[in-house]
């Protein structure tokens, strides 16, 4: 009943579904990668500077090293679901954790973890990414570390006003009467019913985050052995004037994904109904 | 025509509603809201209109006002005949004409009423401004009158006043103003002391009667409560599910009432009377001494804290299956107690004693109880978890005492049983339930625990007044069949006659009357007590228990 309520409200938003489209040809996409693009992103297979649509076979062309730009579009497109997904999960696992606990105990452990959530709110947080990444090698693994470290502090202040609110109300204190143990309330009395606002931040997080591995990898700062959007837009800046096509693909694709993103978190916020949240009813 | 011919053709009716049907969108739970209501008000007269929540007594009004939210909900048949043309054919430019000028509205919530960032004189100077120009000062002259009509308190300050400044009963007060500054020929007011204490309810209703006789304005009033009706009323119309049941006098309605569903609510309204029986078990579940609570708001570097203390010396004890009414005004501190109680909240000094050991305060205080002091509270909406289905609700308390899952389900059902729903009620959502389901829900959650002690937090306050009746009954059986002792927190002196063996009546954090409920209803004490009992609303017909009472 719930779910089907959810669904109507959902569909009702045309751009959430177009979004929702756009994402799952994407996904669809990355994980087929390896069949549906047969050039080694990396390989120069052609000549340089091939135009779209000239040569069977390159149907985007190639760059300035004679590397299939539909392979390297594939591609980035497995490494931006990726790291876009695996950073937000992370973010969410600190942030979750540290509001939770901020906003269900108050007081002093309130005010330390969000003077604490603060500090990093206080340094510009591309700037941040760029440090954390340049300090560790580049490589996945470290992107997806300096992404989530730059973004779980929104997150914990979400979840803390959450739980501020939630704490009050009279099923927790119940619970508490009942003597139930504080890990048991926090998550599964109160953390379920914060949820709602939780999934849509996380669908806008992972919009930003593929943004931001674009933007390192565009600053020649994403791991070298992936092929990525961002430095695809990087390596042909060069010869923007002189082969629009090696910039603008990479760039349709980033711009396409993070938009479809952000329609189907306005969608999953018209269908978990966030703006009538905290009713109760 | 206009207010000063009306009162000479007094058989004329002010408002004329002849078969007004109202439609609900597809998916509510029938499909007119109002189906053929006819009713009519007589200049000078207060036409009471009583029903529970979902009767379709608000629509009414609404319709009048041509307040309903169309299309979803629309008036499609009948007439509104009011001086002699249909609203319900007049434009929405026309009707604007007609509000506030002809016809004034008072709301139920004082609380929202008003907007906050603007001062009461504006307020009221938009009734003006909306409906002609009224030079400044004439303006102001009008206004002043009219807050020292309804009896406000320093009319020259309260112009350029705040609302935030007023209290529930003093903005209630503006919004009659404000209604009929005007002097509209007729006042339709929405529940309008539902909101507020017996006290200030009291004071309000003399108020509109008052401004009633004295303008000969005809007043609509919509109304749960039958005690308010027998206050105020020259005729009743009683509405059930859309239909107008039984319609009269309210002396006749109220004394000698026709339809069974009246006569129904008449009886399901707590007369004060006990109805618990003596008990000789003399073992003390609960003894509190001294106990005091002070809420400190906490201050700025320029103005210090303010500290509003809402327990003060509370003593009393509680013997196994006895009841204590805890009553008072809202900000009266009997629900601080209540949450001291079951160590939801701590206390500056005192003690609280259960079954003989002493409780110490916070995390320590709710193991000691180990679950055997429960609580029922107040807002049957908010005290379920969403999210949880029923079964899991009530089992969860035993699971985390130690009571295998398996035992725990079947002593959920078995308690579903008990409180009056069925064994299928544990695989549902708490949406699905009325809010008189989830307070027996809420009740089986706390007998889940097996408790001793049992704090009831104004348990009935959000329910109409025949499931309060039932809901009561509920509380009566549990406490008998458990030996259950309890504290009954209300605001209700009727309900707590009903239901306690003993009184404590609380007033800025003192308890300032305790005894025998008998002897506190029948021979109070304090003044605050009096004033209390006085204002309480009651039956013509319940004048043997007022005069009891009294």
């Amino acid at each position: 009943m719930m779910q089907s309520d959810f669904w109507r409200r959902f569909r009702r938003n045309k751009g959430a579904v177009a979004g929702m489209v756009v994402l799952l040809i994407v996904a669809v996409v990355a994980l087929l990668g390896p069949w549906l693009a047969t050039n080694d992103p990396w390989a120069m297979v052609e000549q340089p500077f091939v135009r779209p649509w000239t040569e069977p076979g390159f149907l985007l062309g190639t760059d300035t090293l004679g590397r299939d730009i539909l392979s390297g579009l594939v591609y980035g497109a497995r490494i931006s679901l990726l790291i876009g997904v695996v950073s937000t999960f992370v973010a969410l696992l600190i942030g979750v954790s540290l509001g939770a606990v901020a906003g269900y105990f108050g007081g002093w452990i309130d005010a330390a973890l969000m003077r604490f959530t603060e500090l990093f709110q206080a340094v510009p947080s591309f700037a941040l990414a760029i440090v954390l990444v340049a300090i560790f090698e580049p490589s996945i693994k470290s992107i997806v570390v300096a992404i989530a470290i730059v973004s779980w502090p929104p997150v914990a202040r979400l979840v803390r006003s959450e739980f501020l609110t939630l704490r009050q109300r009279d099923f927790v204190q119940a619970a508490l009467l009942a003597g139930q143990s504080t890990p048991r309330i926090i998550l599964t009395q109160i953390l379920p019913n914060a949820m709602s606002p939780i999934i849509v931040m996380a669908s806008l997080m992972v919009a930003t985050a593929i943004l931001l591995e674009s933007s390192l990898s565009f600053l020649g700062l994403g791991d070298p052995n992936q092929m990525s959007w961002g430095y695809m837009v990087g390596a042909a800046r060069t010869v923007l004037r002189q082969a629009w096509w090696m910039a603008l693909f990479p760039g349709l694709a980033i711009v396409l994904t993070v938009l479809a993103l952000n329609l189907v978190g306005e969608g999953l916020s018209d269908g978990l109904n966030t703006r009538l949240h905290g009713k109760g009813k | 025509m206009n207010a000063t011919v009306t009162p000479m053709k007094p058989l004329h009716p002010v408002l004329d509603i002849v078969d007004l049907s109202i439609s609900l969108p597809s998916g509510a739970d029938r499909a007119l809201a109002v189906e053929g209501a006819t009713l009519s008000v007589m200049p000078g007269q207060t036409l009471c209109v009583v029903g529970e929540s979902g009767s379709g007594k608000s629509m009414i009004a609404n319709a009048v006002m041509g307040l309903l939210p169309r299309p979803h909900v629309a008036p499609v048949a009948g007439r509104i005949l009011f001086d002699g043309h249909d609203l319900l054919q007049l434009t929405e430019p026309q009707m604007r004409e007609l509000r506030g000028r002809r016809i004034g509205m008072v709301f139920q919530e004082p609380m929202t009423a008003l907007n906050p960032v603007m001062r009461i004189g504006e307020q009221i100077g938009e009734v003006f401004d909306a409906h002609g120009n009224v030079p400044a000062a004439e303006k102001r002259r009008r206004i002043l009158a009219a807050l020292a009509d309804v009896g406000l308190p320093d009319p020259e300050l309260l112009i350029d006043a705040y609302p935030f400044r007023l209290s529930g009963g003093q903005r209630q007060r503006v919004m009659i103003a404000c209604a009929l500054v005007l002097e509209p020929v007729l006042l339709i007011a929405d529940e309008p002391t539902t909101a507020l204490d017996v006290t200030t309810q009291a004071q309000i209703l003399a108020l509109v009667r008052e401004l009633q006789q004295r303008r000969g304005t005809a007043v609509l009033f919509i109304t749960h409560d039958f005690g308010v009706v027998s206050e105020i009323a020259d005729h009743v119309v009683v509405m059930q599910t859309g239909h107008v049941v039984e319609s009269g006098p309210a002396a006749q309605v109220l004394g000698a009432p026709q339809h069974p569903y009246t006569r129904k609510l008449i009886a399901a309204i707590p007369d004060g009377q006990a109805q618990t029986v003596p008990h000789d078990d003399l073992t003390r579940v609960l003894q509190v001494q001294d106990l005091c609570k002070t809420y400190h708001s906490s201050g700025s570097l320029f103005k210090r804290g303010r500290a509003v203390q809402a327990a003060k010396d509370i003593s009393f004890e509680l013997h196994r299956g006895e009841t204590l009414g805890l009553v008072g005004e809202s900000g009266s501190g009997k629900s601080s107690v209540g949450r001291c109680l079951v160590g939801l909240a701590p206390f500056d000094s005192g003690r609280i004693l259960f079954k003989g050991r002493n409780l110490a305060q916070g995390k320590s205080f709710r193991r000691a109880a180990a679950g055997k002091i429960q609580m029922v509270f107040q807002d049957p909406y908010a005290s379920l978890n969403p999210r949880h289905r029923i079964g899991a609700a009530i089992a969860g308390g035993p699971i985390a005492q130690g009571v295998g899952k398996a035992e725990a389900m079947a002593r959920a059902m078995e308690l579903l049983q008990l409180v009056g729903l069925g064994a299928d009620a544990a695989q549902r959502y708490p949406h699905e339930f009325s809010g008189g389901q989830r307070q027996r829900i809420g009740i089986a959650r706390a007998l889940a625990m097996q408790p001793e002690l049992l704090v009831a937090d104004e348990p009935v306050s959000a329910l109409d007044v025949s499931v309060q009746a039932q809901v009561l009954e509920l509380f009566a059986q549990v406490r008998a069949q458990f030996q259950l002792a309890m504290v009954f927190i209300t605001h209700d002196l009727r309900v707590a006659g009903q239901m306690c063996d003993r009184i404590a009546v609380m007033q800025r954090g003192e308890v300032v009357e305790y005894g025998e409920t008998q002897k506190v209803l029948n021979d109070p004490q304090h003044a605050y007590t009096r004033k209390l009992i006085d204002a309480v609303p009651r039956l013509a017909g319940q004048a043997d228990v007022s005069a009891k009472v009294a």
